[in-house]
């Protein structure tokens, strides 16, 4: 397909990875931001081709990964409600909340549907004008706009039955987070191409300056992810911490006027918690005061639900690059994809579940935690040597860790 | 935490084997999905339940001897909506599917049965339509319907018309396909390009189209194809035909039930530019996207350049290629060998494959 083949020629490939190869002197760590990023990385193998030194990190911009509890619990608890109409991403109907999923909430009798489109299940309003229609507003400045579209739209059309409800996250803080977190390895950052497409460049140079970062705006294809390991190596190696534009076929310095006009319009900035890691101030959107006819949570009155993650899951860690999905004690025994404790584990993007295949081609055998340190030679299942010891924590870990951890972070 | 995130509704002490199931105490889409959950609806419910060898075996259809012959037999329900779509509609899929299902086991099908189950209030100009497809498609896979079945349910208790087809067909002399049987070294082919079946379902379930080209359903009979390789050989290892769960789910119930490994050489796999796309809109994998007139044949190194020339002789397997192999390594596991020179495992997939946010 035009546009996409060619970010998949082997040929090339091979010569960016000779470059990545001969520029490389040195152990580094980057972080690829965006779960669309992970998925391409593991689903093409690309982890596998880079120098063994250089250690990619998976970030936390999974937005089925980061979605809180709580919020996925009000999810569940609106769509059960008879006379509502859940309409969803296909892939966060997987998700667990405290005890069950949408699936779930599905195969009970709540009329839950997978759309592709906000403006889909607008069109469910319009067409089914007796029932409450709730579209599950999650994800980063990527799907922002879209889901900013479709509350102007009903407001626009005079379309009453229909709300979203709202948990967007934001990069530039969740990124100001990982570099302050006093364990943070990350060294350099592969910034989330489709955020950028939609929000520019503008927010990048300060923070890249302020902690010394190269972030290198990176596309998805395999070819576009080597490009921006390339240059984020590159800028290592010489000591360099500049923004670059690696995905300029998509990424223009201002983002895009029209959707940015409509995020601005409808949304407001707000504190958003993220699953496993905590509150993070002015990392999400909300709906603007405005539009607070169009906000589910104040609609269904949803407000105070009481949720509970499971004390084994330690996906918050995995997500800011503290363990590897592996370390968990939970990993392979009573946490797999087909029984997850955490969204780490439930998404094709999640670091938990790309682990979890890649460790069964590499160790058949079953989940060997216990033993650490690793014997020599057996190599982890990135097929780098371990990280430093680090010893888990968790056993005496309060359930509740997002306020702890959000004072660490934020 | 003591409590269990997802509570268990089943009481595991009265149950022969629920452990897997209690997960999910109620049915979900999944377990019609063709993935990890309905292997373990069929290993953990009906198996213990029906208790014989037979049903053991786990093929697309059983193979059984009745006096003296040895026939195939299988049986599907069909429930796709819509009831027509490019390149076929429910009466091909109802005939085609169960033809295969008999094929994969080496029989060319002879006789079908045919149910409906119908929902009141539906046009009987729909049902005749449905008629009609169901006999064109039999007289080309040159099956005789033999027996059939009419319900009808509750306005409300069905959607428009469900089939249910069994054939039975006879199992030439010499001929052992099974799952089981392949083996480090064999050579994995599929007989043309994937995805088209379940891209053109949801081409117009969704209402999305991709690019100019229209995706029309590869839904075709298969017995003729599968003769054409028997006749050049009765060493056939396994046959399967991709439907739900694509590609990946029959490669992994083959990996499975052999013990062998298998190894896909991704640039190999036949995906049609239209099916890409759509998958690369929709954030899915053509190796879990359904088919229904496609083979995967696992054959013997030894014979696969013969299998592979009468199969590109054949109008059903003219995009025929050669798309792995079976080997020693990774047991059990599909591993795919990205372009790249990458490799990811293949896994079976859970259930419904989900459309990812991005």
């Amino acid at each position: 397909m035009k546009y996409i083949d060619e970010f998949h020629d082997p040929e090339l490939a091979r010569r960016l990875l000779d470059e990545i190869h001969a520029t490389v002197t040195r152990p580094w760590a980057l972080m690829e931001v965006c779960g669309g990023q992970t998925h391409s990385i593991i689903r093409h193998g690309i982890d596998q081709l880079l120098p063994e030194s250089l250690e990619l990190i998976h970030g936390p911009g999974c937005p089925v990964c980061v979605t809180p509890l709580e919020m996925i619990d009000k999810a569940l608890e609106i769509a059960s409600r008879p006379g509502v109409v859940f309409c969803s991403f296909g892939d966060m109907l997987r998700v667990p909340g405290s005890g069950r999923d949408l699936f779930r909430v599905r195969a009970e009798g709540g009329d839950v549907r997978v759309v592709y489109s906000p403006l889909d299940a607008l069109d469910i309003a319009r067409r089914e004008p007796d029932r409450e229609v709730v579209f599950f507003g999650i994800g980063f400045e990527t799907t922002a706009p879209a889901n900013a579209m479709a509350v102007h739209e009903a407001r626009r059309l005079g379309v009453r039955n229909f709300s979203l409800l709202v948990s967007h996250v934001r990069v530039p803080p969740a990124v100001e987070a990982i570099m302050r977190a006093p364990d943070c390895r990350v060294q350099a950052f592969l910034a989330a191409g489709h955020v950028c497409s939609v929000m520019g460049t503008a927010e990048y140079p300060e923070l890249a300056e302020r902690h010394r970062v190269p972030m290198v705006v990176t596309g998805f294809e395999p070819l576009d992810i080597l490009e921006g390991v390339r240059r984020a190596v590159r800028q290592l190696e010489s000591g360099e911490h500049r923004v670059e534009n690696a995905y300029p076929r998509a990424v223009r310095a201002e983002g895009n006027p029209a959707a940015l006009e409509r995020i601005a319009e409808v949304f407001e900035i707000t504190d958003r918690s993220w699953r496993g890691i905590g509150t993070i101030p002015d990392s999400g959107w909300r709906l603007a005061p405005a539009f607070r006819a169009y906000d589910a949570e104040h609609r269904f009155e949803v407000g105070d639900l009481r949720t509970a993650e499971p004390a084994a899951c330690r996906s918050g860690e995995v997500l800011q690059g503290l363990i590897k999905p592996h370390e968990c004690e939970a990993f392979g025994t009573v946490c797999t994809p087909r029984s997850a404790l955490g969204a780490t584990m439930v998404s094709s993007e999640g670091a938990c579940a790309a682990y979890y295949l890649y460790r069964r081609l590499k160790a058949p055998a079953p989940a060997d935690r216990a033993e650490r340190p690793r014997p020599t030679g057996q190599a982890e299942p990135t097929g780098r040597p371990a990280p430093a010891d680090r010893e888990p924590v968790r056993s005496g870990r309060p359930a509740q860790p997002a306020v702890k951890e959000a004072t660490r972070l934020g | 935490m003591a409590e269990p995130t997802t509570p268990a509704v089943v009481d595991p002490t009265a149950w022969t084997c629920p452990a897997p199931l209690r997960d999910h105490p109620t049915v979900v889409l999944g377990h019609g999905g063709g993935g990890a959950l309905s292997a373990e609806l069929m290993e953990h419910l009906f198996v213990p339940a029906y208790g014989n060898e037979t049903l053991a075996g786990l093929g697309d259809s059983a193979a059984v001897t009745l006096g003296g012959a040895r026939l195939a037999f299988s049986t599907d329900s069909y429930v796709v909506r819509p009831l027509f779509f490019p390149g076929g509609g429910i009466g091909d899929l109802a005939v085609n599917g169960t033809v295969n299902d008999l094929a994969m086991s080496g029989a060319r099908a002879a006789y079908l049965s045919c149910a409906f189950i119908l929902e009141e209030g539906v046009e009987l100009s729909v049902v005749g339509k449905v008629a009609q497809a169901i006999g064109t498609a039999a007289a080309a896979a040159e099956v005789t319907v033999a027996t059939g079945d009419t319900k009808v349910v509750d306005s409300g208790h069905g959607d428009g018309v469900y089939v249910n087809t069994s054939g039975i067909g006879l199992v030439p002399e010499g001929v052992d396909i099974r799952p089981q049987r392949a083996a480090p070294g064999d050579v994995v082919i599929v007989s043309g390009p994937i995805g088209l079946h379940g891209i053109a379902i949801m081409s117009v379930r969704e209402g999305l189209e991709f690019g100019v080209e229209e995706i029309v359903s590869d839904t075709a009979p298969l017995g003729g194809l599968v003769a054409a390789m028997l006749a050049v050989t009765r060493d056939l290892h396994v046959l399967r035909d991709p439907t739900r769960g694509g590609v990946a789910a029959s490669l992994n119930e083959i990996a499975t039930a052999s013990g062998a490994g298998i190894v896909l050489t991704e640039r190999d796999v036949p995906v049609p530019d239209a099916v890409g796309a759509a998958c690369g809109f929709l954030g899915l994998d053509p190796l879990y996207v359904a088919n229904e007139g496609r083979l995967l044949a696992v054959v013997p190194r030894a014979e696969a350049e013969a299998v592979l020339a009468a199969m590109r002789a054949h109008p059903q397997g003219a995009g025929a290629t050669v798309i792995g192999e079976c080997v020693a390594e990774h047991p059990g596991m599909v591993v795919a060998r990205t372009p790249l020179g990458g490799s990811r495992v293949v896994d079976l997939p859970l259930g419904e494959q989900l459309p990812r946010i991005c």
